[in-house]
């Protein structure tokens, strides 16, 4: 519930928008961040945008998503051996 | 990450701690700061007079059981469908959870956008909206009964059980535990409430109120400036955070959560009553109310036999005091709050281990 990710406004109408994170896209809301555009890097949680951010913020919470993703297949690699 | 850069704050921090030569308790308020810091290894790398707490920041962990059972009741009902986020359902109440009672209308949502659709997909049945979580969460629970009010939904309510961080930090300091010297705030409630919201806390308690993300090197820059700050003995709000987090925080979210709740006291579980620490609808929205609706009532419930949540949300214990930790009480079997949620902090102990 709690976990709130950066991701690319890439639609847009009205407060309803389709937000992209590394490439998996969802259906959003900017009803809270109502001068968000197309192209904004928002951070979204539990379905709604609750600010932007900057790009290069975003770009290092992906890279640590990636991270944790790479380090928990490390970890069920290591729980199947 | 800036390795040369973690070193830099490792650094600082080892030496303030140095000057200062007495235990230092820094409560981490959010559950996802607790985490963070275990996956990520700070714990490791911090000086041994710096003691990490884990506070009460999981909204799953301090829902109170007698809530989890009033949803459990409706669930029972045939004319309701539950739309919850996906944390809820493993939670024990009294005599089971939403998992184990696998009801075919216990819908699990990612937002509360999706229990108004199911709303209006079903207008034979009324839609329970599971409506928990602290002001990260609230806003979307207020969009979601103004957009019910909108379309004029009849057939969609809300189980209020919002709460409020700061006065749960207040409560705290105010006799709980008064040996927290700081606190390491939560980012994302922050970019609601703003981080000039700590300031009457930070001013009358003297305690550095510091708001970080998520990142190594945001949460040791955060530890960092508290341990400078109680090194100065110069007590403030502090933001590390400032790219997401303003001052204000965000108007539009705040007025959203002013025009339909209204703080009031209440129970947090572990914890008691917290004045202030909870959020009803307004009466001219009551009509959303699903306790109001049903005619129910929360009656307190004790916590489990053994269970030291309590303790542990107020930073007294460590998880790994609990009698029960790792034995009768772990992940897969539950039996405090504080085991249920992945960002529980005996779950997280449990999962990476204490480091010390």
């Amino acid at each position: 519930m709690c976990l709130a990710v950066p991701a690319t406004i890439v639609e847009l109408d009205g407060d309803k928008a389709v937000a992209d994170a590394m490439g998996n896209r969802w259906n959003i809301r900017t009803t809270l961040v109502p001068d968000a555009k197309v192209g904004d890097i928002v951070l979204v949680h539990a379905g709604f945008a609750i600010t932007t951010i900057d790009r290069r913020q975003a770009v290092e919470t992906w890279e640590l998503f990636e991270q944790i993703e790479q380090f928990r297949r490390q970890e069920e690699r290591a729980n199947e051996n | 990450m800036r390795i040369d850069r973690v070193g830099r704050l490792c650094g600082d921090i080892e030496k303030s701690c140095a000057d200062i030569g007495r235990l230092i308790q820094v409560m981490e308020v959010c559950g996802t700061h607790t985490v963070a810091l275990f996956r990520l290894g700070i714990r490791s790398l911090l000086p041994k007079n710096l003691k990490l707490l884990s506070g009460p920041g999981c909204p799953v962990c301090v829902t109170e059981q007698a809530y989890i059972d009033t949803v459990i009741e409706l669930a029972c009902r045939d004319d309701c469908i539950i739309a919850t986020y996906g944390d809820m359902l493993r939670v024990p109440g009294r005599e089971t959870s939403l998992e184990k009672l696998a009801r075919a209308n216990i819908r699990i949502v990612l937002s509360a956008d999706d229990a108004v659709k199911l709303a209006q997909q079903h207008p034979g049945k009324t839609i329970v909206f599971v409506a928990v979580g602290f002001e990260t969460t609230t806003p979307a629970t207020a969009v979601a009964i103004q957009q019910a009010a909108e379309f004029e939904l009849e057939n969609f309510a809300v189980l209020c059980g919002h709460k409020r961080v700061l006065p749960a930090m207040e409560t705290l300091l105010s006799g709980r535990n008064d040996k927290i010297d700081a606190f390491l705030c939560p980012g994302h409630v922050s970019v609601i409430i703003g981080s000039d919201a700590y300031r009457p806390l930070a001013e009358r308690f003297k305690r550095p109120c510091v708001v970080a993300g998520f990142e190594a090197e945001q949460i040791l820059e955060g530890l960092a400036e508290i341990c400078s700050q109680i090194e100065k003995n110069a007590p403030s709000v502090g933001s590390v955070y400032s790219l997401a987090v303003s001052p204000q925080g965000n108007k539009i979210a705040q007025s959203l959560i002013e025009k339909f709740f209204e703080p009031c006291d209440g129970p947090w579980r572990g914890l008691g009553n917290i004045p202030q620490g909870c959020l009803k609808l307004k009466s001219q929205y009551g009509r959303f109310d699903a306790a109001r609706r049903f005619g129910l009532t929360m009656e307190d419930c004790p916590e489990p036999a053994g269970c030291l949540c309590g303790q542990v949300l107020c930073g007294l214990l460590d998880p790994a005091g609990c009698p029960l930790f790792g034995k009768k009480c772990a992940p897969d079997h539950p039996v405090g709050p504080c085991m249920v949620s992945t960002e529980g902090a005996c779950a997280a102990w449990y999962k990476y281990g204490p480091e010390r």
